[in-house]
């Protein structure tokens, strides 16, 4: 099991349940079963209210993502603009679809309703670094840099 | 070098997406003695990186689409004219900067920079008025709700006023979920103490004695600047209100456009699941753990000090009677000048899609106001003036000020699909109507899309659509059907050619459209043999097989002679 003495800093009050599960994410990259069953504890609530309220929210994975997490925009304005064919090149690129990590566990590919940089759409982002105006040459040019990283 | 007092660097979200850092990191290298600042939005998102050179004479250029070469910043440091950026006239001519007045201007995180400028004059007034004085100004002033429901703000203030309560609760709603809207992100990023202020001005007035901000996640920045302004409000006493002090905690979102809904957030915020409840008892009566609480949005917030520095009366003059002040758009989509703007309620749609937004008026088809929960306004209509009644009348909402401009380029059917893929997603599940109407809503839309729709299927929509709007608890479910409803009613000739002619006329739905390439213009580079994910193109006489072929543009991207493109069903096909 792993270390989740981080947890103390938080107030075991229920109100900040979503506030200790963001922390685990931060610290960890995802919210693992063991992480669920910690944090119960740590509130006094059994593990399924805590997955209970864990599953509603889009921002928490389950599974470890890679070391790069590319999400692709799909926000109204990257949607007009062709988020979709953006989704698609990355997708041929990394051989992995919606939610999946690749083989290494370099990337993992998701896509986010709107990272707020609409007009610079279509937008993605690598680890939280936003990039715009995306053409198919600027994706394979993106994917190729941390590649080598 | 000498005539320069300063330069100012737009790092907001969408300048740093565009390159801002490098370029203030050799401008701070460059610039000497020259103080280089870090500042907010311009809202001029197209001329990202966006820098601007405050001279010593009072003066100011502007240089936009920096790049962090030698050439673009000796051009900034000599005051060269090449690269220089300015407003477009008709931009100018039509905003007005009233809440935004300090974005781009002053460093978000300065203390000094918001008080040098008028900060918290409006709060010390308020502070010196009684706090019903400061409710019956909001109410002259006309301010209604920006986050979209439009509802009166001086009446909601005094509904928490009314209560006596332990703990009476006041939260701010940053969590600007839909879609194509940025304007809370660039207001928190920007100026982060405007909103703060009016946050203080409203628990002052309600006697709120807790506070919270409701910002999504996805707004690192947003949330950083809101920390340390927050910091620096405590350590200056300002959350001290008259006598009471008052705490302002940042709750983050978790990704959930649900919790944009009253009650969800409150839920939330409860450290539950986002899901809305029935209404009444209204958030005023009982809402976090039970205590009379009162949501605003951001952009509500930032208006209120502007409505205590020049009182009720004169903030009402700007608007129509159906809604005073300015409101800010967040213009994207098929156009040329992307971008925030603020501009006075009553404008017209074509005002901020032509003359500020720059559209090209042969090009554009409608706009979509109000995100996911709002409707598509055609072209025809862009005389009608922007306020909360006016939108509602056409089957759009204001929303929290959303624009996207949506070219003759674009499908509808497949922009409605888009949406409703987005709401039956997000619908909490809650409500048997939203859930499952939503999601059937969205399969007849695919199959539309797909070729594979009948006519009868546009009666199923409208009939859908409708009775979710009458089935569902909460504002998602209500305005879900929205997008669908609005573009069958304006351009319901594009459902019929899907559904009739399993054609789209705008090429869009890639079930409908074959790829073909001209051999007139082909020069046989073969970079679309090499590049294809599929292996659809042939080698030797650089042929699409349509059946293969899965429509994602690489090739038409790739081609060096544009000689590939979309075609109609059935034109791809190899003779």
């Amino acid at each position: 099991m792993g270390n989740f003495s981080y947890l103390s800093g938080i107030e075991p009050e229920s109100s900040n349940l979503i506030k200790a599960l963001q922390l685990v994410q931060a610290k960890e990259g995802y919210v693992s079963d063991d992480a669920i069953v910690e944090v119960a504890a740590y509130f006094k609530l059994a593990p399924v209210e805590v997955e209970g309220v864990l599953s509603f929210y889009a921002q928490f994975k389950r599974v470890k993502p890679g070391r790069f997490q590319i999400a692709v925009c799909d926000g109204t304005a990257c949607h007009i603009k062709g988020s979709n064919s953006v989704f698609k090149w990355v997708s041929n690129e990394l051989g992995i679809s919606d939610g999946e990590t690749d083989a290494d566990g370099l990337f993992s590919l998701f896509t986010v309703a709107c990272l707020g940089c609409c007009s610079l759409a279509p937008v993605m982002s690598v680890n939280g670094t936003v990039y715009g105006n995306l053409d198919r040459k600027k994706v394979a040019k993106i994917i190729k840099e941390y590649r080598a990283k | 070098m000498s005539e320069i007092k300063m330069i100012r660097v737009g790092a907001a979200s969408c300048g740093v997406a565009a390159g801002a850092l490098p370029v203030l990191a050799m401008l701070k290298e460059k610039a000497g003695d020259i103080p280089v600042l870090e500042v907010g939005c311009l809202g001029h998102c197209y001329a990202e990186p966006l820098i601007e050179v405050v001279k010593k004479d009072g003066g100011s250029v502007m240089y936009g689409k920096v790049r962090a070469d030698e050439t673009s910043i000796n051009n900034i440091l000599t005051l060269a004219e090449a690269g220089r950026f300015e407003i477009p006239a008709g931009r100018k001519s039509k905003e007005l900067v009233k809440v935004l007045r300090l974005a781009g201007r002053i460093v978000p995180t300065c203390w000094d920079d918001y008080i040098a400028n008028g900060g918290y004059s409006a709060l010390k007034k308020a502070l010196a008025m009684t706090p019903q004085a400061v409710i019956d100004e909001v109410k002259k002033s006309g301010l209604r709700g920006r986050g979209g429901g439009g509802f009166p703000t001086g009446n909601k203030w005094g509904f928490l006023a009314a209560k006596t309560a332990p703990e009476k609760i006041l939260i701010c709603n940053a969590d600007e979920g839909d879609p194509g809207a940025f304007m809370d992100r660039s207001l928190m990023e920007s100026v982060p103490h405007q909103m703060l202020e009016g946050m203080l001005i409203a628990a002052y007035a309600t006697g709120a004695t807790k506070a919270f901000i409701y910002c999504r996640a996805e707004y690192p920045m947003a949330i950083k600047h809101l920390r340390i302004a927050i910091g620096q409000i405590y350590e200056h006493n300002y959350n001290d209100l008259n006598g009471r002090k008052i705490e302002i905690e940042i709750k983050e979102g978790a990704g959930a456009f649900v919790c944009g809904e009253e009650t969800a957030m409150i839920h939330s915020l409860e450290g539950e699941r986002g899901v809305p409840r029935f209404r009444p008892p209204f958030p005023t009566d009982s809402g976090w753990k039970g205590y009379p609480s009162m949501i605003n949005n951001v952009e509500t917030f930032g208006n209120v000090p502007l409505i205590l520095s020049e009182g009720g009366d004169e903030y009402a003059k700007i608007g129509t009677a159906g809604g005073r002040g300015t409101k800010l758009f967040a213009l994207a989509g098929d156009l040329r000048n992307p971008g925030l703007v603020e501009v006075p309620m009553g404008i017209t749609l074509g005002e901020i899609v032509f003359d500020i937004g720059g559209a090209d008026p042969d090009g554009v088809k409608a706009v979509q106001c109000g995100g996911p929960s709002g409707g598509c306004i055609p072209v025809e209509l862009f005389n009608t003036p922007v306020d909360y009644d006016s939108l509602r009348s056409l089957g759009a909402i204001m929303g929290s000020g959303g624009m996207i401009v949506i070219s003759k380029k674009r499908c509808m059917v497949e922009t409605a699909r888009y949406f409703l893929d987005f709401t039956h997603r997000e619908s909490c599940g809650k409500c048997t109507f939203c859930r499952v109407g939503t999601t059937r809503m969205f399969e007849t839309l695919e199959r539309i899309v797909a070729g594979r729709g009948e006519e009868s299927d546009l009666d199923l929509l409208e009939s859908l659509g409708n009775k979710i709007r009458m089935g569902s608890l909460c504002g998602l479910g209500q305005t879900a059907p929205n997008p669908v409803l609005a573009t069958l009613r304006y351009f319901r000739h594009e459902y019929l050619a899907h559904v009739r002619d399993h054609q789209c006329g705008a090429l869009q739905c890639g079930a409908l459209v074959d790829v073909k390439v001209d051999h007139d213009k082909c020069i046989k580079c073969k970079l679309c043999v090499k590049t294809c994910p599929v292996g659809a193109i042939s080698a030797d006489d650089i042929v699409v097989d349509n059946n293969k072929c899965t429509r994602c543009n690489s090739c038409i991207e790739v081609c060096p002679k544009k000689a590939i493109s979309r075609v109609k069903k059935g034109e791809g096909v190899r003779k």
